[in-house]
C-alpha cells in the first residue's frame, strides 16, 4: 500500500530517538528523571529543572506498533490484572517486570513519578503500581475536571498550590534552585510548538488536507507532547509548517487523491496501525480533524503557554486546555466543530476496549451525530494495545460497507 | 462471573443461616419494606424534592439541608431489561453504568428530579455527561472530590467545590441553604453513620448475632431513608441483636473488599456466609458510610465535610491518599480484626476495584493471608459455582 513517510515523519523520528538516547544516558548515568504522563501535561517544569521526562504511555505505545505487547499483556495477567483493564497498564507493568527499567536497561528507574491525574482516573491506579514496583517515590497532582464552562478560582490555586510543591520536590531531588526565568524560557518555547501546531492543524481545512490529521498527527503528537519546552520541538514545527504549506500550495495531500475528509475520534489500534489506516486510504479516506490528537492539549483555539505567567498558565492547560479534562459532552463540541469548520463529510468513532475515558458513552456520541447532526458516521471497536480485539476482516468489511454507503449517498446527491 | 481458587477439591456442606431463622421480624420486615419500594417509593414518601446520588460517596449533607431526600441509585439490580443504555454503553462497561441509565430512559426515576455523580472512575464521569444530554430536565452535577488529600491546597479546594455545590443546589430547588441547616444534617447523618459503625463493631466482634445479608439490608435501607428514620430503624434492630440468643457456627471469618459501587447481588452476600463465611467487614454501600468518625458539628459546616473528607474518609479504591496506602491498610484490618482470609468481590469491568486487586493480591501473598477472588454482575442468577468456590476455599481454611 502507500508509502506514507516524508521529511516530517524522518525529522520527528530524529529528534524522538534522541529523546531516547537521553534516556539510556540517564539509566547509565543516574542523570535525574520522572515518569510523568502525556495528558495536559506539566513537563515544563521537569523541563526547568532538567530532569529527563520519562512516558509510560509512549513505551507502552511504541511495544503496540513494533508487536512485542501480546507476551507483556500476558505476564500482567498472570500478576493478576484483569482481561479488562487498561492495556497500556499492563504492556507497561509486564516491561518492568521483565527488566525493562533499570540500570541496564534502556529506561532508567525515575527518581521520582509525577502523577499529572488529567481526566483519566487509571492514571492514578498506573502510577501507584509503578511507585510500587519502582520502590520510586509518587508526587500526586490532582487537577479538578472541567466540570463548569470555566474552572474557578479556587480550581486554579489549588493546582498552583500543587506545581509549587512539585517545584520543591524537584529541588529536593536534584540539588538545584528552582530558576523562574529558566520556567519562562521554557514556555517560551512552548508557545512556539504550540503556535506551529495549531498552524499545521488548521491547514487541514485545505483541499486536500495536506496530511492526515490521525495518522500522521501521531508523528507531531511525540514532539508537542514529549518534547514540549525544547528547541528541538520548537524547531521541528517550524519546518513541519514550512513543509505543509508547501504542500498546501502544491495541492499536495498524504494520498495520490482526498475523496472523503473524515473527522476520527478515538487511540488508533497501534498493534495494526498500519494496515487499519490502509483501510481507509483505500477509499481515499484522510482525516482533516481528530481528537486523539488533542489528548494533550487543544492549541487550536488559540490556548499557549504564557512566559509571563509561567504557573497559571501551566495549570489552565491542566484543567482547560486538552481533551481529557473536559467533559464527554465538551468533546461532542469539540468534534461538532471539526466537522463543520473542516468540513469533513463523515464520523469515524475507533472505540478502544482498554480506554473507557474515551469510549465509555461512544454510542450515545453516534445517537447524537446520527440523530441529532445528521454526521453519518461509522463506530468500529477494538483496541490500541491489545492485538487480540483486532478483527481485520470484520473492521474491513465494516469500513468498505460504510464508504459504499457514503459514496451512494453522494452519487444521488449529485443527480438530484 | 468468575472465580479463582486454588484448592481442586469439591465437597458439599450446608450451612444453614441460624441467624436468620430467628431474626427479629417487625424491624427486618420494615428494612426489606424499604428495600423493595425502591427510589421512587423513598422518593414518594418524602413528598419533597429528591436527588439520585450515584456512588461513592455524596456530600448528602448539602442536599438533606436544603429539603431534598439524598437517594442512593446503585443501579437496577438486575430488575430492569437494557433496551436503550446497551446502545449507548459498550459490552465492557459495568452494569450498574448501564442499570442506571436504563433507570431514566424507562421513567423508573419518578420524583427524583436531579442526579449526583462523583470523580470516583471514567465510567461514572462520562455516565454523568450521557444523563446530562438524554435528560435535559433533570439537574445533574458531578463533583470532583481531591485525589491529593495532602496538599496545602486540598482544604480550601475541597471547600470551595463543596460550596459550589451548595449553590446549585440551592439555584436548583430555589432555597437557601444555611449553615444552620447544614449543621443539623450533619448531626442527622452523623447519628446514622455512627450507629452503621456500631453495627459492623457487633458483626467483628460477634458475627453470629447478625448475619451479612440482615447487615447489608439495615445499612442499604440508609440510601432510602430520611437519616432520622434510619437512625429510628437501626436503634431498634441493634437492641433486637444485642437481645438475640445465638450460637457461635464453625465459620471463617472473612473481610469481603471490591463491592465499593455496584453492589453484588443479594443471592451472593448470602451465599458467602452459607458457604462457611462470616464476613466481619466490608465494604459495600461504602459511601454511606464513608468517615471513621463524626464529622465536627460546630463551626463551618462545608469546611467541616471537606476537612471530613480530606482526612476521616475510609481508605476506598476510587481516593487516592499516598500516606495511607489501600493494601497495606487492607493487610492491618486483617491482623486488627482477626480475620483469617479475604474475599475480593469486584464487579465485573470496575477498573478501580480490578486495579487494586493487584496489589491487594500482594500484600496478602507477601502476608501469607488466603484469599479468593469471585467477580460479580448484576445480572447473576445462580450461584451455584461461587457457593463451590467458597465452600471449597473455607473448608481448607477451617481443617487446615
Ligand atoms: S484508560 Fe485511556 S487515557 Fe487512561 S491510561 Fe488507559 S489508554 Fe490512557
Ligand atoms: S462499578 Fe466501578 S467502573 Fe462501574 S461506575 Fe462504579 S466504580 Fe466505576
Amino acid at each position: 500500500m502507500a508509502d506514507y513517510k516524508g521529511t516530517v515523519h524522518e525529522h520527528s523520528k530524529r529528534i524522538m530517538g534522541a529523546w531516547y538516547d537521553t534516556l539510556a544516558q540517564a539509566a547509565k548515568t543516574g542523570a535525574p528523571s520522572a515518569y510523568i504522563m502525556i495528558t495536559g501535561n506539566c513537563v515544563e517544569i521537569l523541563r526547568a529543572f532538567d530532569i529527563a521526562p520519562i512516558f509510560p504511555e509512549v513505551n507502552a505505545l511504541q511495544l503496540a506498533i513494533r508487536k512485542q505487547s501480546l507476551p507483556l499483556i500476558l505476564k500482567s495477567e498472570e500478576m493478576g490484572y484483569s482481561s479488562d483493564n487498561c492495556a497500556y497498564v499492563k504492556a507497561d507493568v509486564g516491561y518492568t517486570m521483565e527488566g525493562g527499567i533499570g540500570k541496564d536497561a534502556k529506561i532508567p528507574t525515575p527518581n521520582l513519578i509525577v502523577c499529572n491525574f488529567v481526566g483519566c482516573n487509571v492514571y492514578i491506579k498506573w502510577f501507584e503500581h509503578s511507585a510500587e514496583f519502582l520502590k520510586a517515590p509518587l508526587f500526586m497532582i490532582d487537577v479538578p475536571f472541567l466540570r463548569e464552562k470555566e474552572p474557578s478560582k479556587e480550581d486554579i490555586t489549588y493546582v498552583v498550590a500543587q506545581l509549587k510543591e512539585l517545584i520543591a520536590t524537584c529541588e529536593k531531588i536534584t540539588g538545584k534552585k528552582f530558576d523562574i526565568d529558566r520556567l519562562r524560557e521554557v514556555c517560551a518555547l512552548s508557545r512556539r510548538a504550540e503556535e506551529g501546531w495549531a498552524r499545521a492543524k488548521d491547514l487541514c481545512k485545505n483541499r486536500p488536507a495536506p496530511f492526515d490529521a490521525y495518522f500522521d498527527s501521531i508523528n507531531m503528537m511525540g514532539p508537542i507532547n514529549v518534547l514540549r519546552g525544547s528547541t528541538d520541538a520548537a524547531d521541528f514545527f517550524d519546518a513541519a509548517v514550512q513543509e505543509f504549506e508547501a504542500d498546501v500550495a502544491a495541492k499536495r495531500g498524504p494520498l495520490p487523491e482526498e475523496k472523503f475528509r473524515l473527522v476520527i475520534e478515538g487511540p488508533p489500534p497501534y498493534p495494526y496501525y498500519r494496515s487499519f489506516r490502509d483501510l481507509f486510504a483505500a477509499w481515499g479516506a484522510v482525516a482533516v480533524q481528530s481528537t486523539y490528537s488533542t489528548v494533550g492539549g487543544i492549541w487550536e483555539w488559540g490556548y499557549r503557554h504564557d512566559p509571563e505567567r509561567p504557573l497559571e498558565s501551566i495549570a489552565e492547560h491542566m484543567i482547560v486546555h486538552n481533551l481529557c479534562n473536559r467533559s464527554l459532552l465538551e468533546r461532542y463540541s469539540q468534534i461538532r466543530r471539526y466537522v463543520e469548520e473542516w468540513k469533513a463529510d463523515a464520523l469515524v468513532i475507533h472505540s478502544i476496549k482498554s480506554c473507557r475515558l474515551f469510549s465509555a458513552g461512544q454510542g450515545d456520541m453516534r445517537d447524537y451525530f446520527v440523530g441529532e447532526r445528521h454526521v453519518p458516521t461509522l463506530l468500529v471497536e477494538s483496541d490500541l494495545e491489545d492485538p487480540r480485539y483486532y478483527a481485520h476482516a470484520q473492521m474491513k468489511n465494516r469500513i468498505d460497507a460504510f464508504f459504499e454507503s457514503l459514496e451512494h449517498r453522494r452519487i444521488v446527491s449529485m443527480s438530484v | 462471573m468468575g472465580a479463582r481458587t486454588n484448592s481442586p477439591h469439591r465437597r458439599r456442606i450446608e450451612v444453614p443461616l441460624t441467624a436468620m431463622a430467628i431474626a427479629h421480624p417487625p424491624i427486618l420486615s420494615r428494612c426489606r419494606e424499604v428495600l423493595a419500594g425502591g427510589p421512587t417509593e423513598a422518593a414518594r414518601r418524602w413528598k419533597g424534592p429528591a436527588i439520585g446520588c450515584f456512588p461513592v460517596y455524596s456530600p448528602v449533607e448539602i442536599f438533606h439541608a436544603a429539603g431534598a431526600l439524598p437517594i442512593g441509585i446503585f443501579g437496577a439490580g438486575g430488575s430492569v431489561e437494557l433496551t436503550h443504555a446497551d446502545a449507548r454503553f459498550q459490552s465492557f462497561v459495568c452494569s450498574i453504568a448501564k442499570s442506571t441509565l436504563e433507570l431514566a430512559f424507562q421513567k423508573r426515576l419518578e420524583g427524583i428530579g436531579g442526579m449526583v455523580f462523583h470523580s470516583i472512575c471514567d465510567v461514572a464521569r462520562n455516565l454523568a455527561s450521557v444523563y446530562r444530554r438524554n435528560f435535559p430536565d433533570l439537574f445533574i452535577d458531578y463533583i470532583h472530590f481531591p485525589q491529593n488529600p495532602t496538599s496545602s491546597g486540598s482544604l480550601d479546594y475541597t471547600s470551595a467545590e463543596l460550596e459550589r455545590v451548595r449553590r446549585n443546589i440551592s439555584v436548583w430547588l430555589e432555597r437557601k441553604i444555611t449553615d444552620d441547616a447544614l449543621r443539623e444534617s450533619i448531626r442527622a447523618y452523623n447519628r446514622s453513620r455512627a450507629l452503621m459503625r456500631r453495627l459492623y463493631q457487633m458483626r467483628e466482634e460477634s458475627p453470629e448475632r447478625v448475619n451479612s445479608v440482615e447487615a447489608y439490608q439495615l445499612v442499604r435501607a440508609g440510601t432510602l431513608l430520611p437519616p432520622q428514620e434510619h437512625v429510628e430503624l437501626l436503634e431498634a434492630a441493634l437492641a433486637d441483636l444485642e437481645r438475640r440468643a445465638v450460637k457461635r457456627m464453625d465459620r471463617i471469618r472473612v473481610i469481603v473488599e471490591g463491592a465499593f459501587c455496584e453492589q453484588p447481588p443479594m443471592g451472593l452476600i448470602e451465599v458467602i456466609e452459607r458457604a462457611g463465611c462470616y464476613v466481619i467487614d466490608d465494604d459495600f454501600v461504602a459511601g454511606w458510610r464513608w468517615f471513621a468518625n463524626d464529622v465536627a458539628e460546630t463551626g463551618d459546616p462545608i469546611r467541616a465535610l471537606a476537612g471530613a473528607y480530606c482526612r476521616q474518609s475510609r481508605p476506598s479504591s476510587v481516593r487516592h491518599d499516598m500516606t495511607r496506602p489501600r493494601h497495606e491498610d487492607l493487610a492491618k484490618r486483617v491482623r486488627e480484626k482477626n480475620a483469617q482470609a479475604v474475599i475480593f468481590a469486584p464487579a465485573k469491568f470496575c477498573e478501580p476495584a480490578l486495579f487494586d486487586y493487584v496489589l491487594f493480591r500482594r500484600v496478602c501473598e507477601r502476608e501469607k493471608i488466603p484469599h479468593l477472588l469471585l467477580e460479580f454482575e448484576e445480572k447473576m442468577w445462580t450461584f451455584e459455582r461461587a457457593r463451590n468456590e467458597i465452600e471449597t476455599f473455607a473448608e481448607s481454611l477451617l481443617f487446615e
